[in-house]
């Protein structure tokens, strides 16, 4: 078989992608920095970082406005990056592509403007789980103001999975659309996404993604998942802050009033009436994050060059390694045992808070979160204040993970 | 012992240890010492909200003098508590609000002070001052 350019993937080796993060070669507290924080943040490799300076140095203007070279420069770019992103999620067209600061963001905005469009009726259902991140739960608390949408919430087995017969239960007239996660920030579970698609469709019920945890993890096809939105956040894939993407199929986007008014997002305006232009610009009000939408097309390319099942089966490979090693611990509790599970692994020990676990291997310059995640119903469900957590990316190592190990090790002996 | 050399104390304590290990550990143990809160106190009522560890505080106001009882289920602030209560404690609502903690910048833990850090202890700062604030109301009332 001959192959294109295109399909030759670089061969993915964790020693040369570490030296593509220039982040991981600092010191922290005197020690080598363990950075094992992938599910809040991702660090961006020097292509990324690259294209954000030279965005800045050489070709910065705005754009959509300007016939001057580089405003056009500036907006090819930007809409380039959309493209990038179009391919990458396989959505149909670009127009159904909208940049926005992140997964909140693009919640908000569908929570926001479904509610105008008078989609929602006081009193109509959401389905979530109890598993969601607060940003999957608030911005329908208060997308009707005074008038309330009533959440549904799936509740989750003691190993962390989504109860798929109480879901089916759930479904009634007045739901309205379900909205779920795809990966937990918390647990680390996979959902069947495509089944939980499945389920509500045949009722005629859209599904909107939140797919923060996900994206970074696996190829995600919309097409395929059949999605009706499918939102995320560049800086979780390696990209910059304040981007994000919301996709949503074209007759609902089309159907949906425009989040924010401001510039960019119009086609006439007088004092009387404004009408809007069409998508994507429409979602897009006032000057967008131009520099982070190409960081995050930089932040595809990168990705690009490799398969990504072999970045995937490498975090596999250190998930696997992760949870062995940490259940050697005595008195150590890993909460999320889903069978599908990706590399986020929340644990407990006996008797030590997570916040002195956090601040004790912080010194040795070992990152991991603590705390609830934004997921505190999660928390509630498990009868925990809090949960440590380390969350692998294919740049981390074993050997990062048994410092980790080292780390707790001496933990429990400062506890004893 | 006023504020000012209570703090000076801590800072001279805290000069033996020589790294953070050492220094943790001295927290620890003091957080072990610090006497238990009565259940009635280890409830909503005077929790403070932060988002990593949970803090209960209360104080009582006796001859003019505040004195603060307080927990936290994180060992490493029930020992910055200690050392909070250590300094504050026993003193007139004045000295205490002329008095900010410096100490903990001091030793090199002021990090855990941090707003955004949301640990609980820039909270249990922050309500022992308002404790010193309505106690100096009530006491300026009566008098």
């Amino acid at each position: 078989m001959i192959n294109t350019i295109q399909d030759v993937k670089k061969k993915f080796d964790v020693e040369d992608v570490r030296k593509d993060f220039p982040i991981l070669q600092r010191a922290v507290n005197g020690s080598e920095l363990v950075y094992l924080d992938n599910a809040a943040t991702t660090q961006k490799p020097q292509a990324v970082i690259d294209a954000l300076t030279h965005y800045y140095t050489y070709d910065n203007a705005n754009i959509h406005r300007g016939l001057y070279f580089l405003s056009e420069f500036a907006t090819e770019q930007y809409e380039n990056a959309r493209l990038k992103v179009k391919e990458f999620i396989n959505a149909i067209s670009a127009s159904e592509i909208i940049f926005v600061r992140g997964t909140t963001e693009a919640i908000n905005l569908v929570a926001t403007s479904l509610w105008r469009e008078k989609y929602f009726n006081e009193g109509d259902e959401v389905i979530i789980s109890n598993m969601e991140h607060h940003a999957n739960i608030v911005p329908w608390q208060i997308a009707g103001g005074r008038k309330k949408i009533n959440l549904k919430v799936i509740p989750i087995t003691d190993d962390g999975e989504l109860d798929l017969n109480a879901y089916e239960s759930l479904i009634n007239e007045k739901t309205k659309l379900v909205s779920i996660v795809h990966i937990s920030n918390s647990l680390g579970t996979i959902n069947p996404i495509k089944k939980i698609v499945d389920i509500a469709h045949s009722k005629k019920i859209p599904v909107l993604i939140d797919g923060a945890q996900a994206i970074p993890h696996f190829k995600v096809d919309v097409q395929e998942l059949d999605a009706d939105f499918y939102a995320f956040s560049g800086h979780k894939i390696f990209g910059p802050t304040g981007i994000g993407v919301l996709y949503g199929k074209t007759e609902l986007l089309e159907m949906m009033p425009p989040y924010q008014g401001g510039g960019d997002m119009i086609r006439t305006v007088t004092f009387e009436k404004t009408t809007f232009d069409d998508l994507p610009r429409k979602f897009e009000a006032g000057t967008p994050n131009i520099a982070g939408a190409i960081g995050l097309g930089a932040a595809i390319d990168y990705l690009n060059q490799f398969d990504r099942n072999d970045l995937c089966n490498y975090e596999n490979e250190l998930l696997n390694y992760a949870t062995a090693r940490l259940l050697e611990i005595d008195g150590l509790k890993i909460i999320g045992n889903a069978k599908e599970k990706a590399s986020v692994i929340s644990f407990v020990i006996d008797g030590i808070h997570p916040y002195d676990i956090g601040t004790i291997i912080d010194t040795d310059g070992i990152a991991i979160r603590t705390g609830h995640h934004c997921t505190q119903p999660i928390m509630n469900r498990y009868n925990l204040p809090a949960t440590a957590r380390a969350s692998l990316s294919f740049y981390n190592t074993k050997s990062e993970i048994d410092k980790l190990i080292v780390g707790l090790q001496k933990v429990k002996k400062m506890f004893a | 012992m006023t504020i000012h050399e209570l703090q000076e104390n801590i800072v001279k304590e805290f000069e033996q240890y020589g790294d953070w290990e050492e220094r943790y550990k001295h927290i620890i143990n003091l957080g072990r010492a610090l006497p238990a809160i009565g259940e009635s106190i280890r409830t909503e009522k005077y929790k403070l909200s932060g988002c990593q560890s949970q803090v209960w505080i209360n104080a009582k106001l006796d001859e003019g003098k505040i004195f603060f009882e307080a927990d936290s289920d994180a060992a490493i602030v029930k020992g910055l508590i200690a050392l909070l209560i250590k300094v504050y404690s026993g003193h007139t609502p004045d000295e205490i609000l002329y008095n900010p903690p410096y100490f903990l910048k001091d030793i090199g833990i002021d990090k855990h002070l941090s707003p955004t850090r949301k640990n609980g202890l820039g909270a249990m700062m922050k309500q022992i001052q308002m404790y010193a604030v309505a106690f100096r109301t009530m006491l300026n009332k009566v008098n």
